[in-house]
C-alpha cells in the first residue's frame, strides 16, 4: 500500500484539516482507526495463523496464538489432497472450473447489465420504469425461493445443466445492482454529450459504443470487483445447476469443511478458506482504489 | 483407512485405460464422506470399475440435507445424474411416481432379489406397483449406545449395561470432568436419538403405534411421557456438548472426554478408524440395553431414467452389482452397516456387528421412521426435538403436547 | 431526461427496446413469473413436486402456528434493524474518520473493505471460530485469570442472533463505508468552505449539510443492505446452522429447508409468499417514488 494522502482521482478529502502531529484530535482519529482496522484483520490473522500449525497445536493453544511449529502441510492437503468422497484432489479440481464459470458469467452480465442502464439512463420507453422497478423489487426476492422455478425455466428452454444455463442465472441475480449502478453512472454524465452525438445522427448503438462505453470505464471496474466476487463465492447456484464435472471451487471447500474425518481439521479448513478467497481478495487489494474512484463516480450521482 | 481410499481410486484409476474402449461412465451421487463411509464406497467403485465401466464420483457433504435438494433439481431439472442414493423410505416416492426413476424390475427377477433381501420390509420399501425401483445396499440401526471404556474408568466406575445405570452413573462421570452424554446439534441427531429411546424404553409396539399408526392420544399418554422422562434426562446429561457434527460427537467418546453417545451403527466405522476394538475400548449396547429391538432403515440406490441406451445399460449392471455377495460383505465391513442379503457371512464381523446380527436373525426388527412418516412430518418431528434438547425451558410436558399434536396431523 | 426530451421516431425506441429485452425478459418471466408461480402453488398441497391440488389457506395457517417460523421472523426483525442502523451509522462515520486527511488512507480503506471479498460462508465458519468457546475469545479472557468469563454467543439461545450480527457487519460495513466516503468526496469544497467561515462545526456541518446531500448514496447503500438482510441464508447456515435448537432460524432457511429437506413445496411456498409480500409492501411503493418517477432522473 502506497502512503500518499490521498489519490488525487478521489478528489481531495474536505475534512478540516490537522494541525499538529500528536494533537489530542489526531490520536483519537487513528486510535479509532487503529482499534478498528484490528478488528477487521483479527479473523484474516486467525485464519492465517490456524492454517499454518499443526492439530496438536490447536487443540492446545488458542486462536489467536501465532504459530510456534509452522507447517505448510494443510494447504498442501487443501489444495491437493483433501478427500471427497473418493476423489482426493482437494481444491485444485475445482480452481478451473470457477474460472470457466465466473469468466462468461461475469462478461454476458455485465454487458446485459450496461446496455439496460445506458437504455434507462439516455432512451427511456414507455414502461421502461416498470421494469427498471421490478428489477430492483428483484434485489429483495431471496434466491431460494427462485430456485425451483428456475429449474423448470431452465429444462424448458435445455439449457438445464450446462455452463450457459449457470451463466443466464448469474446474469439474472446481477442484474438488478449493476442496472442500478450503470443507470446511475450513465444518468450522470452530461447530457449535451448525448445530444450531440443524436444531433449528428449517431444511432443507439453508435453512441453506445463511442461515447458512453470510452466513458464508463470506472464503472465498469466496479461491476467487474463486484461480480468476479460474487459468483466466485458463489455455492448454491454452482451446485444446483451444473454437474460434478463442472462443479466450481466452492463446492470442493464446502466438502472439506463438511466431511470431517473424526476430529474437524481446523487448520485443512482455514487453509481451504484461504485458498478459495484468494483471487477476490487479490482483486480488491490491487485494484480496491479503482473501487473507490468508480463507486464515486457511479453509485453517487443519481 | 484413508490410504486404502486413496489406494481404491489410484487402483480404479490404473484399471481404467485398459478398458477405456467401452467404458461408460456413470455418475453417482452420495452424501457418504466421513472416513469409514468413503472407504466403502470406495468398494462400489472399485466393484464397478473392474466391469470395464466408470464410476464417476459426485460426493456432496454435509449430509443429506445440502445433497438432496441438488439430487432433486438434478432430477426434475431433465439432466440427471447416474444414480443416487437416498435414504430408504419414502424421500424418492413422488420422483418414482412421476415416472422419473428407472424400473429395476428385470434385475431383480435375474438376481433373484426376492428371496435374498431381508428382512422382506426393505425391498418392499423399493416397490411400487409391484415393481423394484431401488436398490436397497445397507441396514442401518439407530438403537445403539456407544460406551468409553476409559471416560468410566477414568470416573473410577463399571462400564453400565443399560440406559438406567447410564443415567445414574451421570454424576460420577461430571465430576471425573466429562461429559455423560456426548450429542451432536444438528436436529436429525436429537430427533434420532428421542426415537432410540421410545424404541428402547417404550417399547417397539408403542413406537409402532405412534410413528405407524399415528395414534395421538397414545402418543400425549403416559406411556410415552415415560420416553420424555427419559429424554429429559438425556438432555440434562448432553448439556455441555457443544460439537455439531455425529463425528465430533463419536470422537469425544473414541477419546474419553465423553461417557457414551446415542447414535445408529454408523459410528462404528468411526471407532473402526480409531483402531479402537470392541469390549476392550469401548461398549455398543444395542437397543440401549433395555430392549433389544433394531430398527431396519438404510440407504438405497435410485437410478433416475436416462435416455442414453450404454448407459442404460450400465445402470443395470451397477444395480445388480450392489446386491452380490462378495460387494455386500465388503462395503458393508467398511461401512460398518449390516448386509441386505439373508445369507452372507460376515465372519470378520467385529462384536457390535454380530450382536446386530443376531438380533437380526431374531426377527427383533422395527421399520425406520423414514418408512413410516413423511420428510414433512419428521421435519417437524426433527424441529421439535432439536430445540427440546437445546433449550432447557421448554418442559417435557409441553414438548409432548406438541409431539401428539405432530403426530395427529402427520402423514 | 425528461419526456419531452425522449426519441419520438417508434424505430429508434426500438433498438433501446431491443437491447432491454434481457431485462424485460427478467423481470417479467423470473421476478414476476416465477413469483406468480410461487404464490399460485402455496395454495396446493405440493409436496416433492409442483402438483395443482388446492388446499385453500392450509399452509399459510400451519405456517403461522409453527414456532419456527414464529422465531425466524423475530431473528430477522432483530438482525435487519440492526443491520440497517449499525451499518449506516459505523459505515458513515469510518468514512467521515478517512475523511480526516490522514496517512495510510489506503491501508485503512483496504482493511476495512477486504472481508467483503469474502463470501459469507468463508465469514460464517471463521466467526464461528474466532467465537468458539474452547478456542476462542472467552478462552484467552479466561487464560488471562477471568476464569467466570462467558462470552459464547453461539451457544446461548438469548443472543446467539448477535453472534451472527457481528460477523455480517464484519462483512458488509466495507462496501457501506466505501459509498459514504465516495459520496463524502463527491460534495463540492465551496460548502466545505462557506461551513468554515461561517464557523460550523465540524459535526455539524456532517449532520446538518453532508447528510442531506448524500441521498443518492444513502438509497444505493440501502438498496444493498436491505437485500442482503432479506436475503440473508448462508452467513446463518455457515455459522450457527440455525442453532442451538432452533434460536438463530431465519425466513430463507426455513423456505430451503421445507421446499427440499422436508419435502414440502407448498409450506415452502407458503412461506416464500410471505417474504414475497413483506417485500412488496415495504419496497414496492418506496421503489416506484424513487425510481419510477421521472424528477430524480
Amino acid at each position: 500500500m502506497s502512503e500518499t494522502v490521498s489519490d488525487p482521482g478521489l478528489g481531495e478529502p474536505f475534512g478540516p484539516k490537522p494541525r499538529k502531529r500528536f494533537s489530542r484530535r489526531n490520536i483519537f482519529i487513528y486510535g479509532t482507526l487503529i482499534f478498528v482496522s484490528l478488528y477487521y484483520l483479527l479473523p484474516l490473522y486467525v485464519m492465517v495463523a490456524t492454517s499454518l500449525k499443526g492439530m496438536p497445536e490447536i487443540r492446545l493453544g488458542n486462536v489467536f496464538a501465532p504459530p510456534v511449529d509452522i507447517t505448510f502441510a494443510p494447504w498442501v492437503k487443501a489444495w491437493a489432497e483433501a478427500c471427497t468422497g473418493l476423489n482426493c484432489d482437494g481444491l485444485s479440481r475445482g480452481f478451473w472450473n470457477s474460472v470457466r464459470i465466473t469468466v462468461p458469467s461475469v462478461v454476458v452480465s455485465i454487458i446485459i447489465a450496461s446496455v439496460n442502464g445506458y437504455a434507462l439512463a439516455n432512451w427511456r420507453f414507455k414502461g421502461s420504469d416498470t421494469f427498471f422497478t421490478i428489477l430492483i423489487v428483484g434485489a429483495f426476492i431471496p434466491y431460494q425461493v427462485m430456485i425451483y422455478p428456475i429449474v423448470i425455466v431452465l429444462r424448458e428452454i435445455g439449457l438445464y445443466g450446462s455452463i450457459w444455463g449457470l451463466v443466464i442465472v448469474h446474469s439474472i441475480f446481477g442484474m438488478p445492482i449493476l442496472t442500478l449502478l450503470f443507470r446511475n453512472y450513465f444518468t450522470s454524465i452530461p447530457e449535451e454529450l448525448f445530444k450531440a452525438a443524436r444531433v449528428d445522427g449517431a444511432s443507439f448503438w453508435g453512441i453506445y459504443f463511442k461515447i458512453m462505453l470510452p466513458m464508463a470505464l470506472p464503472i465498469f471496474v466496479v461491476a467487474i470487483i463486484l461480480q468476479v466476487t460474487g459468483i466466485w463465492n458463489d455455492f448454491l447456484f454452482g451446485v444446483i445447476y451444473t454437474k460434478p464435472d463442472t462443479y466450481p471451487m466452492t463446492v470442493q471447500l464446502n466438502n472439506i469443511v463438511n466431511s470431517v474425518q473424526g476430529v474437524k481439521e481446523y487448520n485443512v479448513n482455514m487453509a481451504a478458506t484461504i485458498l478459495t478467497g484468494i483471487v477476490p481478495l487479490v482483486i480488491y487489494f490491487i485494484s480496491g482504489k479503482l473501487f473507490v474512484r468508480g463507486i464515486a463516480e457511479g453509485a453517487v450521482k443519481g | 483407512m484413508r490410504i486404502r481410499t486413496r489406494f481404491a481410486a489410484f487402483a480404479a484409476c490404473l484399471a481404467l485405460p485398459f478398458t477405456a474402449a467401452q467404458a461408460v461412465e456413470l455418475e453417482v451421487t452420495h452424501w457418504w464422506t466421513s472416513g469409514g463411509e468413503a472407504a466403502a464406497v470406495a468398494e462400489f467403485a472399485k466393484a464397478f470399475n473392474a466391469t470395464g465401466n466408470k464410476w464417476v464420483d459426485g460426493a456432496i457433504a454435509g449430509s443429506g440435507g445440502t445433497a438432496r435438494p441438488i439430487m432433486i433439481s438434478r432430477i426434475t431439472g431433465g439432466d440427471p445424474m447416474a444414480a443416487t442414493q437416498f435414504n430408504h423410505g419414502r424421500q424418492a416416492e413422488e420422483l418414482v411416481e412421476a415416472g422419473l426413476m428407472r424400473d429395476l424390475t428385470a434385475e431383480a427377477k435375474a438376481g433373484n432379489w426376492a428371496n435374498l433381501v431381508h428382512p422382506k420390509s426393505l425391498l418392499d420399501a423399493c416397490t411400487l406397483d409391484g415393481k423394484i425401483y431401488c436398490v436397497p445396499v445397507n441396514i442401518h440401526s439407530w438403537q445403539w449406545i456407544w460406551l468409553s471404556h476409559k471416560a468410566f474408568k477414568d470416573a473410577g466406575i463399571a462400564v453400565p449395561t443399560n440406559w438406567d445405570e447410564f443415567v445414574a452413573a451421570g454424576p460420577a462421570l461430571e465430576k471425573a470432568g466429562k461429559i455423560p452424554l456426548a450429542m451432536g446439534q444438528q436436529s436429525w441427531q436429537s430427533s434420532g436419538a428421542f426415537n432410540v429411546l421410545m424404541v428402547s424404553i417404550a417399547g417397539p409396539d408403542i413406537y409402532s403405534r405412534v410413528y405407524k399408526d399415528k395414534d395421538a392420544e397414545l402418543a400425549a399418554g403416559p406411556e410415552v411421557a415415560k420416553v420424555f422422562k427419559a429424554a429429559d434426562d438425556a438432555r440434562r446429561l448432553a448439556a455441555k456438548s457443544k460439537v455439531q457434527d455425529w463425528n465430533q460427537a463419536t470422537n469425544m467418546v473414541i477419546t474419553g472426554q465423553a461417557g457414551g453417545q446415542i447414535m445408529g451403527d454408523w459410528a462404528q466405522g468411526e471407532f473402526q478408524v480409531a483402531n479402537q476394538v470392541a469390549g476392550k475400548d469401548y461398549t455398543c449396547l444395542p437397543g440401549l440395553g433395555v430392549n433389544e429391538v433394531i430398527s431396519t432403515g438404510g440407504d438405497a440406490f435410485y437410478f433416475p431414467k436416462l435416455d442414453d441406451a450404454a448407459k442404460t445399460k450400465a445402470q443395470g449392471q451397477l444395480a445388480s452389482l450392489m446386491m452380490t455377495k462378495e460387494v455386500q460383505v465388503n462395503f458393508n465391513l467398511k461401512k460398518g452397516s449390516l448386509p441386505v442379503r439373508g445369507d452372507v457371512d460376515l465372519a470378520s464381523a467385529n462384536d457390535c456387528m454380530k450382536k446386530g446380527l443376531g438380533i437380526l436373525a431374531k426377527g427383533n426388527i422395527v421399520a425406520d421412521v423414514n418408512q413410516l412418516m413423511s420428510p414433512d412430518s419428521l421435519g417437524q418431528v426433527n424441529d421439535l426435538f432439536v430445540e427440546f434438547f437445546n433449550n432447557p425451558s421448554i418442559t417435557k410436558e409441553d414438548a409432548q403436547k406438541q409431539f401428539a399434536d405432530i403426530v395427529e396431523d402427520a402423514d | 431526461m425528461s419526456a419531452g426530451k425522449r426519441p419520438v421516431q417508434l424505430w429508434r425506441n426500438l433498438s433501446a427496446k431491443i437491447a432491454a429485452i434481457p431485462m424485460i425478459l427478467t423481470a417479467l418471466v423470473i421476478f414476476v413469473g416465477c413469483s406468480l408461480w410461487t404464490v399460485f402453488y402455496s395454495f396446493t398441497n405440493s409436496k416433492l413436486l409442483p402438483k395443482v391440488k388446492f388446499v385453500g389457506l392450509n399452509q399459510y395457517e400451519r405456517l403461522w402456528s409453527t414456532n419456527r417460523w414464529l422465531i425466524s421472523i423475530e431473528n430477522l426483525v432483530i438482525y435487519g434493524i440492526c443491520t440497517l442502523i449499525f451499518s449506516l451509522l459505523i459505515g458513515f462515520l469510518l468514512a467521515a474518520l478517512l475523511d480526516q486527511k490522514i496517512r495510510f488512507e489506503n491501508t485503512f480503506r483496504s482493511i476495512l473493505l477486504y472481508p467483503f471479498a469474502l463470501s459469507f460462508i468463508v465469514t460464517g465458519l471463521v466467526w464461528q471460530w474466532v467465537l468458539n468457546p474452547q478456542f476462542g475469545i472467552q478462552k484467552i479472557i479466561r487464560d488471562l485469570g477471568f476464569e467466570n468469563f462467558a462470552f459464547d454467543p453461539l451457544y446461548n439461545p438469548d443472543i446467539v442472533i448477535y453472534g451472527v450480527l457481528i460477523a455480517g457487519l464484519w462483512q458488509g460495513t466495507g462496501l457501506i463505508m466505501c459509498l459514504m466516503l465516495a459520496g463524502i468526496r463527491g460534495i463540492d469544497q465551496e460548502i466545505w468552505k462557506a461551513a468554515r467561515i461561517d464557523g460550523i462545526q465540524t459535526w455539524k456541518t456532517y449532520v446538518f449539510i453532508v447528510i442531506p446531500m448524500m441521498r443518492p448514496v444513502f438509497i444505493t447503500s440501502l438498496v444493498i443492505i436491505a437485500s442482503g438482510i432479506v436475503r440473508v441464508y448462508d452467513l446463518v447456515v455457515a455459522q450457527t446452522g440455525g442453532g442451538p435448537g432452533i434460536a438463530s432460524e431465519v425466513p430463507a432457511k426455513y423456505v430451503y429447508d421445507y421446499m427440499f429437506q422436508n419435502q414440502n413445496l407448498g409450506q415452502g411456498f407458503a412461506a416464500s409468499t410471505m417474504m414475497l409480500l413483506t417485500v412488496a409492501i415495504v419496497i414496492v411503493p418506496w421503489a416506484y417514488l424513487e425510481f419510477g418517477s421521472k424528477k430524480h432522473v
